[in-house]
C-alpha cells in the first residue's frame, strides 16, 4: 500500500511537471504571439510538422497558430552545439542552469489548482496540501536567484557578473515587499477560530464571496509588482537587460543550458501567476456562482480549467507589460523597492490590522 | 603581455590594456565594438566604480574604410555612391550634401524643380533617420514595441525610396548638377499619403514614451550638455539644439531654397537626453510640414542644370541620336564632371548634424583632397566628458540619445 | 570680389594674407601666429565653433603640409577658413587648439593619424582611426590606394591563429587597385580579375 502510494504521488508529480513544462513552452509561444500582436506583426506561423502539418484544415490551422514552434525551439536548443568557454568555472557553470530550473518547477507542488468534493468535504487538487503552502513557495522560489548569481559568477566574465550582482540585490529588496504584501490576505483568512494557517486552499475557500483583489487592492498591486521583480521581467529585468549587459547572466551560456534558464523564467511566470490567482483572484472560483464544481469529475475538471484561464490572463498581463514599458535603471529599482514598496506594504499591514480589529469588535 | 597564457576567447585579453593601472576598487569594462547598444562598432573602454562610470575612453576606427583616400582616386560622380555609406540611415541627404558642395565649387545653380526635389528627399531622409533614432532610443531603454512601430513606418518610406531611385538602401539619386531622373508618376501623392499616416504614428510614440514615468526617469538629467559645452565640442544638429542653441543651417545659411518654406527649429532647455529625444520627435513633425509645403509648391521645369554641359550628361535619348551629346556623355563618364580649381567647404544640415565636405580641387574630374566632417564624429567627442559620473545604464541612454552612426564617424 | 570680413581681418591682423576661395572668406596664417589668431577669433570675432580641422598634402612642393581650419560663427552664421603652411616636410608640427576648443581634440588626433602632423601641447595625441603602432599615415599622397601589408597588431591573436599579417585592403582582396597606371579608369578600385580560361590559370 505504501509503495503504491509513493508510486501514485510520483506519477501525479510527473504529470504536473510535464503539464507545467508544456505550459511554460506555450508561454514562450504566447510571448512571441503576444509581442507580435502588440507590435503589429503575426509572430511565428510557419513551422510545421511533416505529417500533422499536412492535414488540410487542422494542420494548417495549427501551423498558423505557431503551435509547432515551441517544439522546434526546444529541439534546436537541445541539438545545437553546446559551447563552454574555457575561462569559466566548470562545476558552477553547469550547476547554475539546474539551480535556476529546479526551484521554478518545485514551487508548483503546493499550489492548488482545482477543487473536488470527496465524501461531501471539498478537497484541493494539489500535489501536496501543505499547511505552510505559501511559505514553501516563497522559500523554494527565492532559491531561483542562486541560479542567476551562480551563472553570473561562474561565467567569469564581466557582463554576466554585473547581471548576477544586480539580480541578487534586486531579489533581496523585493523579497521583503513580496512577503509583507500578502500578510493581510492571511490575516483575513485566519479570522479567529478558522485555523486556516498558511494553507493556500483555505485562502481560496475564504474568497467565496469576494475576491481578495477587490477587498485588498493595495496588497494585490504590491504583490504583482513584486512578482514582476522576482521573475526578472521587464520593467525589472536587471539580470538580463540586454541593451546594456548584452544578455546579462546568461551571456556565456548557449544551447540547452540557456534553454533551461529560458524555461525556468517562464515556469516562474506561470507559477507566479498561479499564486497570484490563488491569493487574489479567487483561485478556481467564479463570481456569483458559489459551487458549480460540486459535481464530481466534471466539476473538478471545470475548476482546473477556470484556474488555468485566470492564470493565463495574469500571464498575458506579464507579457503586455513587458512589451509596453521601458526598463528601470538599477538604482531606481532599488529606490522603488526600499523607499516605496517596503513602507507601503508595512502601512498596508497596519491599515488592515486596524480594519480587522474594528471588524472583529463590531 | 606575452608572459601569461591567455586564449583568444578570454575577455581579459581584450581589456588587459586598460586594466593595468586600475586600483583594486575599480573595474574595467570593455563595451563594444560588438555590443547591442553601441549601434555599430564603437568601442568604449569604461572604468567602473560599482556601476558608476569614472572614466570613458572611446575607441574608434573599427569601420574605417578610407573614404577620403578613395575620393582622391575617383571622379565626383563615382564618389556619390560612397557618400551614402556615411550616414547609412539618411543616404539621400548625404548625396544632396555632397552634390551641393561640388556645385558650390563649380558655381553651378540647379533649377528650382531640382532644388525642390532635393528638399523633399532630404527631409524624407531626416524622417527616416529620426524614426530609426527614436525606435532605437526606445529599444535601448527597454520599450521594444516602439522600435517595431517606427521600423514599420520606415519600411514604407523605403518603399517610396525604391519607387524613386530603384533601390531601398543604396539610393544614389543625386548627381552633380541635378538628379538621376525626374520624379515618377504619382510619387508625390504617395508621399502625401505617407506623411498623413506618419503624424498619427508619431503621436502614438509620443503617447507611449513622452510622459511615461519610467522613460522620463531614465532620460531626465542624464548626459546633460550645457550650451557652452555643446558649442565648444562642435556638436551640431539635434544634439546642439537640445542644449538650447537654435542653430540650424537650413535657417542660418539656407540652401536648396529652404528659405521659401515655413518651419520651426525645435530647441531644448537643459540639454539632457530627454530633450534630445523631444527635439527629434518635433523635428519629424517639422520635416513632415516642409515636405507638405514643397509638394504644394512643386515647380515644373528641368530637373538638372541644362547649361552645365561639362558636368551633367544629357538625357539618354539625345545621347543615342546626336553626335555632340554622345561625346559630351562619353567625356563626363570617363573623365568625370569638369570642376574648376578652387577650395570649398560646405555643411548641410543632416539628420545627425552638420555634414561637411571640404574639397580642394586642382581642376578636372577628381578632387585633390576631400575631407568629410562627420557630425557623429564631433558629437561623440563629448562622450568622455558626459559619461563620467553616469551609471552603466545611463551610458546606453547617452549613446543612443547622441544618435550617432559609425559609418560617418570612422569614414 | 573682396569680402568685408576678409578686409577687416587682414587689417586687424597684418600677418594674414587673403587666400583664393570658391566660397567662404579664407586666409593664410603663419604657423607662429595660429594660436594668437584662434584666440582672437574666438574672443573678439565671435567665431565660437571650430567646425573642422584637416590637412592637405601637397606632396611635391615644400612646405609639403598645410593644416586647414574651418571656424563657424553661430551668431553671425558665417564660416572662416584659415590655412596654415606647416614647417617640417617629414615631421610637420602645428600648435594644438585643444585649449581653446575641446572639439579640436579628436580632429587633431585624426590629422595626426592620417597625415602624421604632430600637434604640440595636445593632451592625448594618439591615433584615432588606425590602431596604435600602425606604421603609415594613410592620407599622405605616397600611401598607395591599395594599402600596405601590415603586421597583425595583437600578439596573442597572431600566436593563436597563426596569421602574421593583415593583407593590404585592396590588394588581392575582392577589390583591387593599382597606383601605377596614370589612367583613371584603371586606377580606381575595381573587382579583382578572377576569371580563368584555357590560357590563364584559375586563381587560388
Amino acid at each position: 500500500m505504501e509503495v503504491f502510494n509513493i508510486l501514485w504521488i510520483t506519477a501525479k508529480a510527473f504529470v504536473v511537471i510535464i503539464v507545467l513544462l508544456s505550459l511554460s513552452n506555450l508561454a514562450i509561444l504566447a510571448e512571441r504571439k503576444v509581442s507580435g500582436w502588440i507590435q503589429g506583426r503575426v509572430g511565428p506561423n510557419r513551422t510545421a510538422l511533416p505529417v500533422i502539418g499536412a492535414i488540410p484544415i487542422l494542420g494548417t490551422g495549427l501551423t498558423r497558430l505557431g503551435l509547432f514552434q515551441p517544439l522546434a525551439d526546444g529541439l534546436k536548443l537541445l541539438l545545437k552545439e553546446d559551447p563552454v568557454p574555457d575561462h569559466v568555472n566548470k562545476f558552477y557553470y553547469f550547476l547554475a542552469p539546474v539551480a535556476a530550473f529546479i526551484p521554478a518547477v518545485t514551487a508548483i507542488s503546493v499550489l492548488p489548482f482545482g477543487e473536488t468534493v470527496r465524501n461531501g468535504v471539498p478537497q484541493p487538487i494539489v500535489l501536496a496540501d501543505l499547511d505552510i503552502g505559501i511559505l514553501f513557495i516563497f522559500a523554494v522560489a527565492s532559491l531561483g536567484v542562486y541560479g542567476v548569481i551562480l551563472a553570473g559568477w561562474a561565467s567569469n566574465s564581466k557582463y554576466p557578473f554585473l547581471g548576477g550582482i544586480r539580480s541578487s540585490a534586486q531579489m533581496i529588496s523585493y523579497e521583503l515587499a513580496l512577503g509583507l504584501s500578502i500578510l493581510p490576505v492571511f490575516m483575513w483568512s485566519n479570522a479567529p477560530g478558522s485555523g486556516a494557517g498558511l494553507n493556500l486552499f483555505a485562502v481560496v475557500q475564504g474568497q467565496e464571496h469576494i475576491w481578495n483583489v477587490f477587498w485588498m487592492p493595495v496588497s494585490a498591486l504590491l504583490f504583482l509588482v513584486a512578482i514582476f521583480a522576482e521573475t526578472n521581467r521587464l520593467p525589472f529585468d536587471m539580470a538580463e537587460s540586454e541593451s546594456e549587459l548584452v544578455s546579462g547572466f546568461s551571456t556565456e551560456y548557449g544551447s540547452f543550458k540557456f534553454g533551461l534558464f529560458f524555461l525556468a523564467e517562464y515556469a516562474h511566470i506561470v507559477v507566479g501567476s498561479g499564486v497570484f490567482t490563488v491569493l487574489f483572484l479567487g483561485g478556481w472560483r467564479l463570481p456569483f456562482i458559489a459551487s458549480y464544481f460540486s459535481g464530481g469529475m466534471t466539476g473538478a475538471a471545470l475548476s482546473v480549467m477556470v484556474f488555468c484561464a485566470k492564470t493565463f490572463l495574469v500571464v498575458f498581463l506579464f507579457m503586455w507589460v513587458r512589451w509596453t514599458l521601458p526598463r528601470f535603471r538599477y538604482d531606481q529599482i532599488m529606490k522603488l523597492g526600499w523607499t516605496v514598496m517596503l513602507p507601503l506594504s508595512l502601512l498596508n499591514i497596519i491599515g488592515y490590522a486596524i480594519l480587522l480589529a474594528i471588524w472583529d469588535g463590531m | 603581455m606575452a608572459t601569461h597564457q591567455i586564449s583568444v576567447g578570454d575577455v581579459r585579453s581584450r581589456t588587459s590594456e586598460i586594466e593595468q593601472d586600475l586600483g583594486p576598487e575599480k573595474m574595467s569594462l570593455n563595451m563594444g565594438p560588438s555590443h547591442p547598444s553601441t549601434h555599430g562598432v564603437l568601442r568604449l573602454k569604461l572604468e567602473l566604480d560599482g556601476e558608476v562610470v569614472t572614466k570613458c575612453d572611446p575607441d574608434l576606427g573599427y569601420l574605417h574604410h578610407g573614404d577620403e583616400k578613395i575620393a582622391e582616386n575617383m571622379t565626383y560622380n563615382q564618389f556619390i555612391a560612397y557618400t551614402e555609406r556615411l550616414v547609412y540611415l539618411a543616404r539621400l541627404a548625404n548625396n544632396v550634401a555632397f552634390a551641393l558642395a561640388v556645385e558650390n565649387l563649380a558655381h553651378l545653380e540647379v533649377p528650382p524643380r531640382c532644388r525642390a526635389i532635393r528638399v523633399i528627399i532630404s527631409e524624407l531622409a531626416r524622417i527616416s533617420a529620426h524614426l530609426l533614432g527614436l525606435g532605437v532610443y526606445a529599444m535601448d531603454t527597454g520599450a521594444l514595441s516602439v522600435f517595431m512601430y517606427t521600423f514599420t513606418e520606415r519600411e514604407k518610406l523605403y518603399t517610396l525610396f525604391e519607387k524613386l531611385t530603384g533601390a531601398r538602401l543604396t539610393t544614389s539619386y543625386t548627381r552633380i548638377g541635378g538628379l538621376a531622373r525626374d520624379l515618377p508618376e504619382g510619387w508625390l501623392g504617395e508621399v502625401n499619403r505617407f506623411i498623413a499616416n506618419l503624424i498619427p504614428l508619431v503621436d502614438e510614440v509620443d503617447a507611449l514614451l513622452s510622459r511615461n514615468r519610467i522613460f522620463v526617469d531614465r532620460t531626465r538629467d542624464v548626459g546633460v550638455i550645457s550650451a557652452e559645452d555643446a558649442l565648444a565640442y562642435g556638436l551640431t544638429g539635434p544634439n546642439l539644439r537640445a542644449s538650447g542653441v537654435p542653430m540650424d543651417l537650413r535657417k542660418d545659411r539656407p540652401y536648396c531654397g529652404y528659405q521659401n518654406y515655413d518651419f520651426d527649429i525645435p530647441v531644448g532647455g537643459t540639454g539632457d537626453s530627454y530633450d534630445r529625444y523631444r527635439v527629434r520627435m518635433e523635428e519629424i513633425r517639422q520635416s513632415a510640414g516642409i515636405v507638405r509645403q514643397v509638394i504644394e509648391k512643386m515647380p515644373d521645369g528641368p530637373y538638372y542644370a541644362e547649361e552645365a554641359k561639362r558636368i551633367f550628361p544629357p538625357p539618354k535619348e539625345r545621347v543615342m541620336t546626336r553626335m555632340e551629346e554622345l561625346i559630351q556623355n562619353f567625356m563626363i563618364t570617363t573623365q568625370g564632371p569638369q570642376i574648376p580649381p578652387g577650395e570649398v567647404y560646405f555643411e548641410a544640415e543632416n539628420p545627425k548634424g552638420a555634414l561637411g565636405f571640404f574639397i580642394h580641387s586642382k581642376g578636372g574630374g577628381v578632387p585633390y583632397r576631400l575631407k568629410i566632417r562627420g557630425p557623429s564624429f564631433c558629437n561623440l567627442s563629448i562622450l568622455p566628458k558626459i559619461c563620467v559620473g553616469a551609471m552603466l545604464s545611463d551610458v546606453v541612454v547617452i549613446l543612443v540619445s547622441l544618435d550617432f552612426v559609425m559609418g560617418e564617424c570612422d569614414r | 570680389m573682396e569680402d568685408p570680413i576678409l578686409s577687416q581681418l587682414t587689417a586687424s591682423y597684418p600677418y594674414l594674407t587673403p587666400r583664393p576661395s570658391s566660397d567662404h572668406p579664407s586666409v593664410n596664417c603663419p604657423v607662429e601666429n595660429l594660436l594668437e589668431l584662434a584666440g582672437a577669433l574666438k574672443d573678439r570675432e565671435s567665431f565660437d565653433m571650430l567646425s573642422d580641422i584637416t590637412c592637405i598634402d601637397w606632396f611635391t612642393s615644400s612646405p609639403r603640409f598645410s593644416a586647414v581650419y574651418h571656424f563657424y560663427s553661430s551668431t553671425g552664421h558665417r564660416y572662416l577658413r584659415v590655412v596654415v603652411a606647416l614647417k617640417d616636410d617629414e615631421h610637420p608640427r602645428a600648435p594644438s587648439l585643444t585649449g581653446l576648443w575641446p572639439a579640436a581634440d579628436w580632429h587633431e588626433r585624426e590629422a595626426y593619424d592620417m597625415f602624421g602632423v604632430a600637434f604640440e601641447n595636445h593632451p592625448d595625441l594618439r591615433r584615432i582611426l588606425m590602431w596604435e603602432g600602425y606604421a603609415w599615415h594613410p592620407l599622405r599622397k605616397e600611401f598607395p590606394l591599395a594599402g600596405h601589408e601590415t603586421d597583425l597588431p595583437d600578439e596573442e591573436i597572431r600566436r593563436e591563429t597563426g596569421t602574421r599579417v593583415i593583407p593590404a585592403p585592396m590588394d588581392g582582396g575582392p577589390f583591387a587597385a593599382s597606383q601605377q597606371s596614370g589612367i583613371m579608369s584603371r586606377r580606381e578600385p575595381r573587382g579583382a580579375d578572377e576569371s580563368w580560361n584555357e590560357d590563364k590559370e584559375k586563381p587560388q
